[in-house]
């Protein structure tokens, strides 16, 4: 019992940032637009997290100039892909790439310098009684529960609501909702600005929770991960928190073997949550094969709407 | 102003770039009739119904609706005036139900509980079964037949409040026995005081249901005929502009020794279920042998396992006293089949490219095109002139982008390619889609030809007129398997279209 609790706070501590990256990454392939930004966005996010933190101590200042930052880079990459039609793979790229240089660089003078009492923990001290999942659900911090209410509205939208009904056109068949009336460059902007809000929220979540020190490229491939993820969980965000919490697992549970004097390597270990990733791909595309794979048909192709005049 | 007209245009002219797709068009539907929009491909019908559909607006020119000049600026503008188009190829997310589909839109409902979804597709059902075009509100579009999904479609126009309903081409994608279920829809809509617009290119349609006919040609409008007062020789003669020439006379065949055998072939599509089951065909040398059967019954998958480019299951394929191992093009190609493709600009030309290099794609091989792998520059620019010249290919140049060419010329360029392999055996997937008049008696010509030289053709086709005109025998598929066979002499329309939907 002790030790499923502890393995679930541990999965659910490296989780969360994944979650942020993955929840986000769905929002916006639902719209139909790629978005490999996620690792630059979340360097980003965690960046813009440090310094303000640092210079103001206040977390709500600190998480409106992060929506703020990486909202910016969003509507930028929405531009690019959306309004201009460019290549959403070589967009996002360079918005990662971008995202690590520019990070490490404004980072520099706050390197190894640590985050203290940044976020406050929910105290739900009379949960602990409650087997297993008392303890855990007893002492979550803000960002943590915040993660956990975006699934439930996120899964209620999408699957509850007209506008969700409309999102989920935009991105299988963009033509046919243009036709009955739903505005596809909208959803298409609204869906890229925020999803990319919440990969930088999945970076300052990953400073201020998992590892309250800014060290440049800190994100160590978490946000190919969590593009990975989008496939594993089929575009569902339920699917979503699986899938983050599992790979959170094994992220902790290679720090725990190495902690225990575990005779692999730790490169070994750390390698595991990339190995299943491919092996997750491999595993989906399989079983897809001749299915529809729940992705978006629409994803990576620009919309325009049949010539006019 | 005339009440009575649901549709009036007038002096309608649509450009596109430099092309005249409308020119100077007047066109007039009378509230609750069946009106027939004829012409070939290209003739401009589609334009003019955009247009009505808010799709694309009008160059210059007036549209009335109901007697009212009407602004259809947006497709949204047009469902606002009643207008529902149902396109050729369907307006639908695959991934919703079909409820969801017919309520895609609207927004006044913001959640979408169980119940309100259980009471609006209620009111779906209820729609469709009082004009007789049932379907499973529940189920997911991709999950649908093809005859299906146009009935959601119909309904989708009706349950968004069309008085005037638009359908493109509806028949293009459907079983003789589905289309006469059609038919009968259009009457009931009629019935109901709806109006009904359907265009097509295929007369015999336009004969069995229209109350009145207008003919397009080139875009220009040239007759508002009615049914009663006309005949189809007098609107074909419309459509085409002359006389169709005589068919040439069926040269009488001798039964050539086996070319292709194939027994209890399985073959595996790509949604994972069996494409072809315990698949029978034999084809002997001279003859050209006809594949019926509506799309999605294992024509494609057939023609790839020939081309090579698919493997079989489980049986045998004996090609020219060689049984084949496993599915190669290069084996296929150097065996002697040719392959005239499903879609030309998709797997069968490449566009962006010029046409000499189109022609090399099969024979760059060869030493004659190449020499240690290096191309023979001048020689193949010689020999894509001869090919050009001798099959009649329009094109600026020898370099320009295939895709510039029109369809006719495209095919055209295809058959010179795969004629020029000396095939035994030729592929031909809808060899004569999308091609106006002229274009099809070329490439009818070009396999009759191959036929009396002593070569095969498989022709794969929906076109029951062309299987009928071409086929020494006609083999019908339905569902992967073997329907039944007729020769050409005994074959007959009716008993083709029951074989076609799996009843006999």
């Amino acid at each position: 019992m002790e030790l499923i609790t502890q393995l679930l706070i541990a999965a659910m501590a490296a989780g969360t940032p994944l979650l942020f990256a993955t929840l986000g990454g769905i929002l916006v392939e639902r719209s139909g637009i790629i978005q490999l930004g996620t690792e630059g966005l979340m360097l980003m996010g965690a960046v813009t997290a440090a310094m303000t933190f640092l210079a103001t101590a206040s977390l709500p200042l600190t998480v409106l100039m992060v929506l703020l930052v990486t909202g910016l880079m969003g509507a930028f990459h929405a531009f690019l892909t959306v309004t201009l039609r460019a290549n959403q793979i070589v967009s996002g790229l360079a918005m990662t790439l971008f995202g690590a240089g520019l990070s490490a660089y404004l980072g520099k003078k706050i390197t190894g310098i640590p985050l203290q009492g940044a976020v406050p923990k929910i105290d739900l001290g009379w949960l602990d009684p409650v087997p297993i999942l008392g303890p855990v659900l007893g002492h979550l911090d803000v960002f943590t529960w915040a993660s956990l209410v975006l699934v439930v509205l996120m899964t209620l939208y999408l699957y509850h609501t007209s506008w969700g009904l409309h999102l989920r056109a935009v991105g299988d068949n963009p033509a046919t909702a243009d036709v009955m009336g739903i505005r596809v460059q909208v959803f298409r902007y609204g869906c890229v600005i925020l999803g990319s809000m919440l990969m930088g929220l999945g970076g300052a979540n990953l400073l201020m929770v998992f590892s309250p020190t800014w060290i440049e490229g800190m994100t160590a491939g978490r946000g190919w991960i969590a593009i990975a993820l989008i496939i594993f969980a089929r575009w569902n965000p339920l699917y979503a928190l699986a899938a983050a919490y599992f790979f959170g697992l094994l992220d902790s549970l290679g720090f725990r073997l190495q902690l225990a004097g575990s005779p692999i390597p730790p490169y070994f270990l750390k390698m595991i949550p990339y190995l299943l990733t491919i092996a997750v791909l491999i595993f989906v595309g399989w079983r897809t094969k001749h299915k529809l794979s729940g992705s978006p048909m629409a994803l990576g192709v620009p919309y325009i709407r049949e010539q006019r005049f | 102003m005339d009440e009575t007209l649901a549709v009036d245009l007038r002096q309608i002219t649509k450009q596109f770039g430099t092309t005249l797709a409308n020119d100077h068009v007047n066109f007039q539907v009378r509230k609750g009739e069946i009106h027939a929009l004829l012409g070939e491909n290209g003739a401009g019908k589609s334009t003019v119904m955009c247009m009505l559909s808010g799709v694309y607006r009008p160059t210059s020119g007036e549209i009335l609706l109901n007697g009212a000049v009407a602004r259809i600026h947006s497709p949204k503008d047009a469902v606002k005036l009643g207008v529902g188009m149902v396109f050729q190829n369907f307006r639908l997310v695959p991934s919703l139900t079909a409820a969801e589909n017919i309520v895609l839109g609207e927004t006044h409902q913001v959640w979408r509980t169980k119940a309100w979804m259980a009471r609006k597709t209620a009111e779906i059902e209820a729609l469709a079964t009082r004009f007789g075009l049932p379907f499973n509100a529940g189920r997911q579009v991709w999950q649908l037949s093809v005859g299906e999904q146009q009935r959601v479609e119909i309904v989708k126009t009706l349950y968004r409040g069309a008085e005037l309903i638009i359908l493109d081409e509806p028949t293009s994608v459907l079983t003789p026995g589905e289309a006469d279920q059609l038919f009968v829809t259009l009457q009931q809509l009629r019935s109901e005081g709806k109006t009904v617009i359907l265009t097509t290119h295929k007369l015999k349609e336009v004969m069995a249901v229209a109350d009145r006919i207008s003919v397009m040609r080139k875009g220009k409008m040239l007759a508002t005929l009615d049914r009663s007062a006309t005949d189809e020789r007098e609107v074909a003669r419309l459509m085409v502009g002359q006389d169709r020439q005589e068919p040439r006379p069926r040269k009488a065949r001798l039964k050539g020794p086996t070319l292709l055998d194939m027994r209890n072939l399985v073959v595996i599509g790509d949604h994972g279920r069996h494409a072809l089951e315990d698949f029978h065909m034999t084809i002997h040398e001279g003859e050209i042998v006809g594949i019926a059967g509506v799309a999605g019954n294992g024509q494609k998958e057939l023609a790839e396992v020939l081309a090579g480019l698919r493997m079989w299951k489980s049986g045998t394929i004996t090609f020219r006293d060689t049984k084949w191992k496993g599915a190669s093009v290069r084996h296929s190609i150097e065996s002697g089949i040719s392959h005239v493709p499903e879609n030309r600009m998709k797997s069968g030309l490449a566009g962006s490219l010029g046409s000499v290099d189109n022609l090399l794609v099969k024979s760059y091989r060869t030493p004659a095109r190449s020499k240690m792998g290096f191309l023979r520059h001048a020689e193949n620019r010689l020999w894509s002139q001869g090919l050009v010249e001798q099959f009649d290919v329009k094109t600026a140049h020898l370099d320009a982008p295939v895709h510039h060419m029109s369809g006719g010329n495209q095919q055209k360029l295809l058959f010179a390619r795969e004629i020029h392999q000396r095939p035994h055996l030729m592929v031909a997937v809808h060899p004569s889609q999308g091609l106006d008049v002229g274009a099809t008696d070329g490439v009818h010509n070009l396999l009759m030809t191959l036929r009396d030289e002593g070569k095969s053709v498989l022709l794969i086709s929906e076109d029951l007129d062309e299987l009928l005109l071409l086929s020494d025998r006609i083999v019908v598929l339905f569902g992967g398997r073997v329907m039944g066979e007729v020769t050409h002499d005994a074959a007959d329309r009716e008993h083709l279209g029951m074989m076609m939907a799996g009843v006999v």
